[in-house]
């Protein structure tokens, strides 16, 4: 391959203050009636997920099941996230509920594979039922320089998406600075995505605070310069209810309520689910009950 | 906009078709108290001279309350003159008999137990240091007293290194110092001043502001039980007169301020010609210079924070942002959508960003300065949060439209005020920062290294800060240029004020 022709360049993000805010936001306090609200409303911005070799399709029943009831007394989440091949599974053990079916796709989670392949995967995802896609970008692309060719493929994929919502995964852990984090946000807005994602999960680090905190600001000023409402989805890492509401502290801070919804706003996340649902009935019962109250599928 | 300040109308933005973010509405924090069920305030505090404490010999007292709800707090005793002659010769016997005398090393133990006190204290002296000044629980659990413990950590390392900090010197401590500090950070003020003089071998008496003296006074407890031995630190409270009496006092070697230009200025008319020594740290005006090519939210945040900290009750404060021409409205806009939310109100509250001004009279002045703005025809842009209706309160407030020879330009404000000011090039953006009488700190925002190099020389400050703000360390000196005083604190270089060089013929003696 030739050398870009033009690689893009954003606007600088400055590590150390972008850190020192997203921890300042992370001290927060949370009490009472606030905690109830932000708890239920991190359970409903679940994406409850599994991407494992090993899935399989009554694994991806029962994680339906729970989706729907994670607790007595609880509302279901946003959506179930699977791979391709297990959405016919989701769809079937999800119909007739308001819970969407979430598939990765386009060779999820390194995208090393050919356009055509990804196009066609989208498709079929779609085809199969999933009303949301969450695709990866082509980070080796992007690090050389190739920014026109990411945007055009995320372009292309969203085409093959038709009415399905286009999650785009920037898996920000390789892309390691946030100036790349900044570019790759504003590449996959401007080629359609109605959703950034951080990552798939798969790479370490996943999701941090710096990290959403700077994926907000740029929806944030999209939104303001064009009145289009882009969502965040924070993936991976998250695993405990405390961590879960400085998230939600720092959404509500920057970006308001117009995120503070499951239309907007979205955790890719496995164990969260479990302990909202302790944390909950703790605020019920005010003691702590057994994690083993709480089903584990 | 209105012509006169009503602090209850919040000035209403400006009209705009276009995309509004919402807030507020889905997600309200509840209250976060910090309990204070674990400080025991007294009643009423002596004085500490000579190791303990002692009602004062003028036999008077006078009220500390809370500037968040003018609830009383404790009454503290008023140091009359005898009171001064008393704490000096205190310090005076202490120096000559115990800790001048005393190995470094047993002096540099002493100070490591002072400072292990006060990390133990730590939890106490937050909640004290937010009851008596109003600055938000937050701020001082995260900055004061970590900032405060770590002061006299690092000068207990020197007090048995001073030969390593001047090599090839012979030095001996100055003597008796006597040291007057303000009501901003009233704690770590007291670190700053006492821990320096104390590790170069000198003894102390210390005068905290007239509004804040609770936690010196807890300061002065936790000097008991860190048994260092009597008279090596005494504390005074009281007004003004008392400050004056004790700077003017015979007895001392060396006086060191914090506080007003207008009474540091004063006190170098006292100390001229009496042969004691004089260090100040006085006022400032800092400016921010933010370029097009910054990192805007950062800056933003940096902004926010250099002028809203603890109330802009700093002297170093951010007060003048001067923006390129280019960026002004986008720079702007952001800075007003983020001013929005900064969360004011209970300084006990442990969500609160921004408390209550420390004294009726501060709000008073800063008050009177905005007026002035407004009269003098800038544009007055304040934060919509609701104030509580007891205490000492002053919205969030940018000014934009300001001209250099406003008065919000030039003057002091020492609050939540901020006045915006635009430049084209470099050279200008130098020119407007060093337009003033102070010289105490800068900001530079830039992602051009280079940009920053050449700037930092330019600047006429004691600290620039790049990219960054309010940001302290005990190893990196603190001072003013100008009208902001001279003298440094932090560092190699805050030892020079409490010592004596005796292979220096000028400043031998």
């Amino acid at each position: 391959m030739v050398s870009p022709a033009q690689p893009r360049v954003a606007a600088p993000v400055d590590a150390v203050a972008l850190e020192t805010r997203a921890a300042e936001l992370a001290t927060r306090s949370i009490k009472k009636e606030a905690k109830r609200c932000g708890l239920l409303l991190a359970l409903t911005m679940t994406d409850l997920t599994t991407l494992e070799g090993r899935d399989s399709p009554g694994k991806v029943a029962a994680l339906c099941r729970k989706a729907a009831h994670p607790a007595p007394g609880l509302p279901s989440v946003a959506a179930v996230c699977v791979y391709p091949d297990l959405v016919p599974t989701a769809v079937q053990a999800l119909a007739g509920s308001s819970i969407a079916v979430a598939s990765v796709a386009t060779g999820f989670p390194s995208g090393r594979t050919s356009r055509a392949l990804k196009l066609d995967e989208v498709r079929r995802c779609v085809d199969d039922g999933a009303s949301e896609i969450d695709m990866v970008i082509d980070r080796g692309a992007f690090l050389a320089g190739y920014h026109e060719a990411v945007a055009d493929e995320i372009a292309a994929v969203k085409q093959a998406c038709g009415p399905a919502h286009l999650k785009v995964i920037l898996e920000t852990g390789e892309l390691a600075t946030y100036d790349n984090v900044r570019l790759a946000s504003l590449i996959a807005i401007e080629a359609g995505a109605d959703f950034i994602k951080t990552s798939t999960g798969k790479v370490k680090p996943a999701a941090t605070m710096p990290v959403v905190l700077l994926m907000l600001e740029v929806v944030r000023d999209h939104y303001l310069a064009t009145g289009k409402l882009v969502g965040v989805k924070a993936a991976g890492g998250i695993s405990s209810a405390k961590l879960a509401l400085r998230y939600l502290a720092m959404v509500n801070e920057t970006v308001g309520d117009l995120w503070l919804t499951p239309e907007r706003f979205r955790f890719g996340a496995s164990s969260l689910l479990n302990d909202l649902a302790m944390q909950l009935a703790r605020l019920d019962a005010g003691t702590y009950q057994r994690p083993d109250d709480f089903g584990k599928d | 906009m209105s012509e006169t300040i009503d602090p209850a109308a919040p000035s209403t933005p400006a009209e705009n078709h276009r995309p509004q973010l919402v807030f507020g509405e889905r997600w309200v924090y509840d209250p976060a108290p910090q309990s204070s069920d674990h400080v025991q305030l007294a009643e009423r505090y002596g004085l500490f001279i000579d190791g303990e404490f002692v009602a004062p010999r003028s036999r008077r007292y006078f009220a500390t309350s809370n500037p968040a709800n003018e609830q009383h707090l404790a009454e503290v005793g008023q140091a009359g003159p005898a009171d001064v002659d008393a704490a000096v010769s205190a310090a005076r016997a202490a120096q000559q008999d115990v800790w001048g005398p005393m190995s470094p090393r047993d002096r540099s133990r002493y100070l490591f137990r002072l400072a292990r006190l006060i990390q133990e204290r730590s939890r106490e002296l937050a909640c004290v240091e937010s009851l008596d000044g109003g600055k938000p629980i937050r701020e001082s659990r995260d900055v004061d007293l970590p900032l405060a413990a770590a002061h006299v950590f690092y000068h207990a390392g020197w007090a048995d290194k001073l030969q390593l900090a001047f090599p090839g010197s012979k030095t001996s401590p100055k003597g008796v110092v006597g040291q007057v500090i303000p009501w901003n950070f009233p704690l770590l003020m007291a670190t700053w001043k006492l821990a320096p003089a104390l590790a170069c071998g000198n003894t102390v008496v210390l005068k905290p502001a007239e509004t804040t003296p609770l936690t010196a006074l807890l300061l002065g407890q936790i000097i008991e039980q860190a048994e260092l031995p009597p008279g090596v630190v005494n504390i005074l409270t009281g007004d003004g007169r008392t400050g004056a009496a004790l700077v003017s006092h015979p007895g001392l070697d060396k006086v060191a301020f914090t506080g007003s230009t207008g009474v540091g200025k004063q006190i170098q008319r006292t100390l001229a010609g009496s042969g004691v020594d004089l260090t100040l740290e006085l006022g400032g005006k800092a400016a921010h210079l933010v370029f097009e090519d910054a990192a805007l939210d950062q800056a933003v945040e940096g902004v926010v924070k250099g002028i809203f900290f603890n109330q802009g009750h700093v002297c170093c404060a951010g007060s003048r942002l001067l923006v390129q021409e280019s960026i002004h409205d986008v720079f702007v806009d952001k800075l007003l959508r983020r001013m929005e939310r900064i969360r004011v109100g209970d300084p006990m509250d442990k969500n609160t960003d921004m408390g209550a001004i420390n004294s009726g009279a501060q709000l008073a002045r800063i008050q009177e300065l905005v007026q002035c703005g407004v009269d003098e025809g800038a544009v007055m842009h304040q934060s919509s949060c609701t104030l509580p209706e007891k205490g000492f309160w002053f919205r969030p407030t940018v000014f934009t439209g300001v001209a250099m020879s406003h008065r919000i330009a030039r003057d002091e404000v020492f609050g939540p005020v901020l006045s915006v000011l635009t430049f084209r090039t470099p050279e200008e953006a130098v020119e407007k920062a060093n337009n003033t009488a102070y010289g105490l700190s800068a900001g530079i925002w830039t992602d051009k290294g280079a940009r920053i190099l050449w700037l930092a020389e330019r600047m006429r400050a004691g600290v620039v800060w790049n990219n960054t703000f309010n940001r302290f360390d005990p190893a990196s000196p603190f001072g003013g240029f100008k009208e902001s005083g001279f003298g440094r604190e932090g560092g190699r270089q805050g030892l020079e004020a409490y010592l004596r060089f005796h292979d220096d013929p000028f400043t031998q003696g």
